[in-house]
């Protein structure tokens, strides 16, 4: 009876089989379009995201992660953990598995020597390697048979899922990069623009900065998918154009990144011919507060270094009522509609690992003027609040996009309104980001009371990003303004608590480090002001089928399961 | 006037070395760093080892004499061993640019035909519409179809083409559905279906900067024509006996071409530089849009190396003309 049944279930399963998945090849092409162009298709030496996720099409990591940040096999047999003995009880080694008959697009075997010379490549100090992070810690990379892969870090790693996982650190053929490596990695155009990999698609021609197309990969390890026979990305333009291309003229399948403002977007899917999906990762736009006096009156090497607190802002009930006047919900509908939601976390997500912190959403302006009234700033005769003869002040500065000035003009309003005088100042994003030492304008410089970005952590785990904000991170002429902690927040609880984090391996203890260390920078301290949670906004046409879109890895990480809708 | 040519040549030397200076140190001293366009996720050591990879730490001064090495012998010499299989550069680096690694020239060489289909296209049709109107306007001045024409070149004037283009797509592709909105640049004109393609795809850029273009030539066609309409020799003409339509086209029009001629020849180079708001607009992937490609990233190497050939293609086309002129007007003696 159990065999009769086992039997008519499998029965039943492949006859169904065939009006569920399409086989490879037969679904034409896909056509995806992007804002800015391809440069390059080796994500080692590019992190522009339209870089890696064009590789994400041809290159594979050995893991990856799911749209819900959960970790997924890819290249291997299965995730390692310490249950299983992949990961060695001290934390110090992981060994990954690799599936076997797994080949490369150009018919050769993948093997553990593969992920040896990638490891090799990254690392050699001469080549520039943009994911170089990814191999943090990293003592050894060896092949212990031909599908063995063993990662040794040099200290115990409660979270080794780092190198060989997602998009950003793929697996390159030795044979193909052999010459590649070190100094000569970027001469190397050829492969760089058609590098061999292992996913659903090869590289057929490369026009840099413009097209890439590709054609289904025929020793992809599944032997259906992908759907698609070939793929082409056209690069260029802007967002509204590549959205206009999907939504409005249906002549492309997939645009990413097409974050225009909400009104077009309510217009563009009134068309009908596709659909705008949201990724939500964890992009926060903050107000970063200076705690050191950016005042030009201080010698240069001195301006908004430790050795002068904020006159102002040093104050928490200063940092509390800014913060209390902002209408979040507001901004959020203002500048990103779907595409955003109001938060008053750095870590906004994964849900474990956010903390349940919402107390900032509401406004309070009323809550602001008596917690300024508090700290002894009070409304003078132009009705600017005034302490000991000076004016509240604030120079507020951002880089130059029309959602950020639309962002400032409120805000500024709402500060107006509390009675602070606030001065805007907008920057060319080429410079405020450059961190070029000898400009003025740096966000890590931070020559202002308060600045405006977005940041956001790599990956699910926000360790390294959360240690951002310790002491030693704080931009100064010491370390010639490099830097992330722009605040130069300075706690010693919080510099232990980042200590106990980067030992602790229980994820659930993990998880609740997290979430003090950001109540820490926001709620408690209010260091940092959280504003917008923001998602990137994608766009695919309704005859795409299969998308399921991803802030964890590549939005293109199940390329291969994606059909025509017939 | 041999000797008037070689001076001006010999001259052309130090001036392109200076410009080609300037242009490098201008070019240098603005703001901004390729790394500006890196997720900041990504920690300020590996950006650090990135630029070194790069070369971009470089003092500046050797930096733009590695460039003037790479531009003026590197290059060439790839080019020649491209041609005869020689081996002149010896596997010398050539110009790369920091944004794709990729050598700049061949990124020139793979752009200058969209440039030169398109942009020339736009030109050609522009001046092919601006040669009737301005004609006719000037004929019949204050006419209907004058206060039309001027009416026409003031939009042409004053709208810009990221407005007038995005009108074009609205009205050509999203509402009648006619042309694509992004150009194909894989596109291979092989039959008429896909000459056909080729055509719908140019029509919508050429049709934007077209209307600029002939905005401009009409209005000097038309006080071109005023200026020649009261001569004597066109009273003379006419009293002859002569009817109008050979005034107008035989004495009028030659007589009023030679400065608009001179207008259309100077236009030229500028069709080489692309057009940066058009080409992106529609995807051209022309020079243009690899210019302000390279502006956004920071890409140094591209944008000093398209900014010099400019500098060469103007100093070449104004030499160019100064030769022409001393050869079309004898009256002109330079020796």
């Amino acid at each position: 009876m159990k065999l009769k049944t086992a039997l008519l279930g499998a029965a039943c399963a492949l006859s169904f089989a065939p009006a569920a998945f399409a086989d490879r090849g037969t679904d034409g092409e896909v056509k995806f379009t992007f804002p800015q162009a391809v440069s390059i298709m080796n994500p080692f030496l590019s992190s522009g995201t339209k870089d890696v996720y064009a590789s994400s099409l041809v290159l594979e990591p050995l893991a990856g992660f799911d749209a819900d940040g959960n970790l997924i096999p890819k290249l291997v047999t299965e995730i390692p953990t310490v249950e299983n003995g992949g990961i060695s009880a001290d934390l110090t080694t992981i060994t990954w598995k690799l599936l076997p008959d797994l080949k490369w697009s150009d018919g050769s075997p993948v093997t553990a020597d593969d992920a040896v010379f990638t490891a090799a490549y990254c690392m050699d100090p001469a080549g520039g390697c943009a994911q170089l992070s990814k191999f943090d810690g990293v003592a050894k990379v060896e092949a212990v048979d031909a599908s063995t892969v063993k990662v040794t870090f040099s200290a115990p790693k409660p979270n080794p899922y780092t190198a060989f996982v997602g998009a950003l650190s793929p697996i390159l053929q030795k044979a193909q990069f052999a010459a590649c490596q070190g100094a000569a990695a970027p001469t190397c155009t050829d492969p760089n623009n058609m590098p061999i990999g292992t996913g659903p698609f090869k590289v057929t021609g490369f026009t840099v900065n413009d097209t890439v197309t590709l054609a289904m990969n025929d020793n992809y390890r599944d032997p259906a998918k992908p759907a698609f026979a070939s793929a082409v990305i056209k690069g260029g333009g802007d967002a509204e154009g590549s959205a206009r291309a999907v939504m409005e003229t249906g002549e492309f399948d997939y645009a990413w990144n097409t974050q225009i403002p909400p009104d077009s977007q309510a217009s563009m899917t009134a068309a009908g011919k596709g659909e705008f999906v949201v990724a939500f990762g964890t992009l926060v736009e903050r107000i970063e507060m200076n705690m050191t006096d950016p005042d030009p009156a201080l010698p240069e090497g001195e301006r908004s270094t430790a050795k002068h607190p904020h006159p102002v802002l040093s104050d928490i009930k200063v940092r509390t009522a800014l913060s209390k006047a902002i209408d979040r919900q507001i901004l959020s509908d203002v500048g990103y509609g779907a595409g955003g939601a109001p938060t008053c976390n750095v870590v906004p997500a994964p849900a474990a690992w956010a903390s349940d912190n919402t107390g900032c959403i509401a406004q309070d302006m009323e809550g602001a003027k008596k917690l300024l009234d508090e700290a002894g700033w009070v409304p003078g005769a132009d009705g600017i609040r005034e302490k000991d003869g000076k004016k509240l002040h604030i120079l507020y500065q951002s880089t130059v996009n029309p959602i950020r000035q639309d962002f400032q003009a409120l805000i500024k309003d709402w500060w107006t309104e509390l009675g602070v005088d606030v001065e805007l100042k907008a920057i060319d994003p080429s410079v405020f980001f450059g961190g070029d030492a000898g400009s003025p304008d740096t966000f890590q410089k931070f020559y202002a009371d308060v600045e405006m970005y977005a940041n956001n952590s790599d990956g699910t785990d926000p360790e390294t990003y959360l240690s951002q904000y310790q002491c030693v991170n704080a931009p100064s002429p010491e370390n010639q303004w490099q830097g992330e902690n722009m605040n130069r927040y300075c706690d010693p609880a919080y510099d232990a608590k980042v200590k106990v984090l980067s030992t602790t391996v229980d994820v659930a203890e993990r998880q609740k480090l997290a979430k003090e260390l950001n109540d820490m920078v926001t709620k408690d301290s209010m260091t940092v002001i959280p504003l917008v949670h923001r998602g990137t906004l994608s766009a695919h046409s309704n005859t795409l089928g299969g998308v399921k879109i991803n802030a964890w890895d590549s939005e293109m990480w199940n390329v291969a399961d994606w059909f025509r809708v017939k | 006037m041999l000797t008037f040519t070689l001076r001006r040549l010999l001259l052309a030397i130090p001036t392109l070395f200076v410009i080609s200076l300037v242009i490098f140190l201008l070019v240098d001293l603005a703001p901004g760093s390729p790394m500006s366009e890196i997720p900041l996720t990504v920690p300020p050591e590996v950006r650090k080892k990135m630029i070194e990879a790069l070369g971009a730490d470089q003092p500046v001064m050797v930096r733009y004499v590695l460039w003037l090495r790479q531009f003026f012998w590197v290059e060439p010499a790839t080019l020649f061993d491209g041609w005869f299989g020689t081996n002149l550069a010896g596997g010398e680096q050539r110009i790369l640019s920091w944004q794709s690694r990729a050598p700049v020239f061949t990124i020139i060489g793979q752009r200058i035909p969209q440039t030169l289909t398109v942009i020339g296209t736009a030109y050609l049709v522009g001046v092919l519409i601006a040669l009737p109107i301005g004609i006719y306007s000037a004929y019949r001045q204050y006419s209907l179809f004058d206060q039309l024409g001027t009416l026409f070149a003031m939009i042409g004037f004053s709208v810009p083409t990221f407005f007038s283009g995005t009108l074009i797509i609205i009205i050509f592709a999203v509402t009648l559905g006619w042309f694509p909105t992004k150009y194909d640049t894989n596109l291979a004109v092989t039959d008429w279906p896909s000459f056909l393609q080729q055509l719908r795809q140019m029509a919508m850029p050429v049709m934007t900067l077209g209307l600029a273009n002939a905005a401009v030539i009409s209005r000097y066609m038309r006080s071109s024509m005023l200026d020649n309409m009261t001569m004597d020799y066109v009273r003379t003409a006419r009293a002859k006996g002569m009817s109008e339509r050979v005034v107008v086209l035989k004495h009028v029009l030659r007589n009023s071409m030679i400065p608009v001629v001179t207008v259309i020849a100077l236009g030229i180079p500028s069709i080489f530089g692309g057009a940066i708001i058009t080409e992106n607009l529609f995807g051209v992937n022309g020079i243009g849009a690899a210019l302000i490609g390279a502006i956004h990233a920071s890409d140094l190497p591209m944008v000093q190396t398209l900014a010099f050939i400019f500098a060469v293609l103007i100093v070449t086309f104004n030499l160019i003309a100064d030769v022409l002129y001393g050869l079309l007007d004898p009256r002109i003696r330079y020796d």
